[in-house]
């Protein structure tokens, strides 16, 4: 096991908004949790990536080490999980490069020459824009950046936050065969979506989240046939 | 003409110290979106420290255990100075801002005013309340180049401030940790996520802009060599003024603004009587940034304050 999330809890200023979920992620998996606005979603990548606080009775395991000893810069660094946030947050000062170079500040190893060079490989338009500011990107362009900074940045585990968000069909076609070809090098996917549709169509199981609760979780195909699943997240 | 030269000549000198100092208020400002208020105070403790050095290595060098020339000691003395004051501004950084990272803006910034105190009067407690003298550690020679008087610390003061200022302007731009910096002044919250520590860039941050408070302070000291502990509040105000006058982010803006400043001060104060010199500069100060409120150069940032 990869990831094995048990108990989790999170408040923002006196109202928890997960409240207690337990979870777990296999090495090589694409997993998804849904649910609509509102339900805990984000906040559970945030835990993982412990850019939010736990509560006291969390426990997260990570390759059988405590994910609660490592801070939100070690996790990226040490751990190699990357998280791909709400809203993607590139540094719209910076050029699509130097976004790619500060994803790879705290590697040490030789390969990121060749990560980067893959990166430019899987999004042929990123390598057009190379020198170009990262805010003047459309909207795709900025999710393949985004993308690309956590396949560089550690990509043991990557935390994908509503990747479709915003995003015309067709370019919504090209991030996700990206990304199950990045998973089928090797990368563990985690993603939530509000797109319950297309994140069960991607990912190979999913989890079911309401009100900070984990309601349901399944094999996708199963949570597709699923009446309630159905009535509630899929258009009846 | 020659008057013109020669003020001109002076407002480089003068400019140089308002740059140096602008430079280490702005990066903070840039990078932490905090106000420094201290930032002036440092500048006073790294002519001290400055002093300190100085007088080691001379007595050093009078006993004859250290064979060095006298621009050698002046340029060790600006390097172990602007080395040990970095390690004062870590200090203030990691006492004073870190454990209020979370908290709300006014109090970091008063924070820093009373870091400000406590190191005036920390210094007063220490050495006492007599000036203290900067050692002279080279002579002084006059050149005169077209009936413009130019002396050889003049030359130096300018010289070195401009290539601290390229220094810094080379390390913001061509280096990780420069990269690291200028993301963070775009969106500090979501730096970590990159793999970057926001403690590590902001402690570098304050150290470096604690370095070139402490080259200010000596470079100030080599043309105006007594020295009090008030000696920076003034200074820091302006040089504020001149951090925020250049933009967020620039290197650049915020040397030319402090040059800028230099200049109208001196202008200022050929023109008009010198008891008006500050009233006249900082109204044209003001009418500058009524027409630019956001300074000369400056990035955007986001405004997110949260994930």
């Amino acid at each position: 096991m990869l990831l094995s999330v048990e108990n989790l809890r999170v408040s923002y200023d006196q109202i928890r908004a997960l409240q207690g979920i337990s979870f777990e992620i296999d090495e090589g998996e694409i997993v998804c949790i849904i649910g609509a606005n509102g339900a805990g979603k984000s906040t559970t990548l945030l835990a993982i990536s412990r850019m939010v606080p736990a509560e006291a009775g969390t426990r997260m395991t990570y390759m059988d080490k405590d994910l609660l000893q490592y801070s939100a810069d070690k996790v990226v660094s040490q751990l190699a999980i990357s998280h791909v946030p709400e809203g993607r947050r590139l540094f719209e000062n910076l050029t699509v490069m130097e976004n790619l170079r500060l994803a790879c500040f705290a590697r040490k190893d030789d390969g990121v020459r060749r990560d980067v060079d893959r990166v430019l490989s899987i999004f042929p338009r990123l390598a057009e824009r190379e020198h170009q500011k990262a805010g003047t990107l459309s909207g795709g362009e900025q999710q393949m950046l985004a993308v690309g900074r956590a396949f560089v940045s550690g990509r043991r585990l990557m935390l994908l936050d509503e990747p479709s968000m915003g995003l015309a069909p067709l370019m919504m076609k090209g991030v996700f065969d990206a990304l199950r070809e990045i998973n089928q090098e090797g990368t563990t996917i985690l993603l939530v979506e509000q797109n319950a549709q297309l994140a069960l169509q991607f990912a190979g199981r999913g989890y079911v989240l309401e009100n900070g609760h984990m309601v349901l979780e399944g094999k996708s195909a199963d949570l597709l046939a699923d009446d309630g699943v159905k009535q509630a997240y899929l258009g009846g | 003409m020659s008057l013109f030269l020669q003020n001109l000549v002076n407002a480089l000198q003068w400019g140089s110290f308002y740059a140096l100092i602008a430079l280490g208020y702005s990066m903070v400002y840039s990078i932490l979106m905090l106000f420094n208020f201290a930032h002036g105070d440092i500048f006073m403790v790294g002519a001290y420290i400055g002093v300190g050095v100085a007088a080691v290595l001379l007595a050093a060098s009078a006993e004859g255990a250290l064979a060095l020339p006298p621009w050698a000691i002046l340029v060790l003395t600006i390097l172990l100075a602007m080395v040990l004051t970095s390690f004062v501004g870590m200090l203030v950084e990691r006492i004073g801002y870190r454990p209020l990272r979370g908290a709300p803006r006014a109090s970091a910034a008063i924070t820093g005013l009373m870091i400000g105190i406590i190191l005036e009067t920390g210094n007063l407690a220490l050495l006492g309340a007599q000036r203290i003298r900067f050692p002279s550690l080279i002579d002084t020679t006059v050149y005169e180049v077209a009936g413009v008087f130019i002396t050889n610390t003049k030359i130096i003061i300018v010289v070195v401030a401009l290539l601290l200022a390229a220094g810094m302007h080379f390390f913001v731009h061509k280096t990780k940790w420069g990269l690291a910096m200028r993301a963070m002044a775009f969106d500090y919250v979501a730096v970590p996520l990159m793999g970057v520590s926001v403690n590590g860039i902001a402690a570098l941050t304050f150290a470096l802009g604690s370095a070139l408070a402490a080259a200010a302070g000596i470079l100030y000291a080599l043309a105006y060599p007594v020295l009090d502990p008030y000696m920076g509040i003034v200074f820091g105000w302006k040089a504020f003024v001149a951090a925020i006058l250049g933009g967020r982010v620039s290197v650049m803006g915020a040397t030319l603004a402090g040059f800028l400043l230099g200049f109208i001060e001196i202008f200022v104060a050929m023109i008009f009587p010198s008891t008006l010199r500050d009233l006249i500069a900082y109204s044209i100060v003001l009418l500058i940034l009524i027409v630019r409120p956001h300074g000369f150069f400056g990035e955007p940032y986001s405004a997110r304050l949260r994930l």
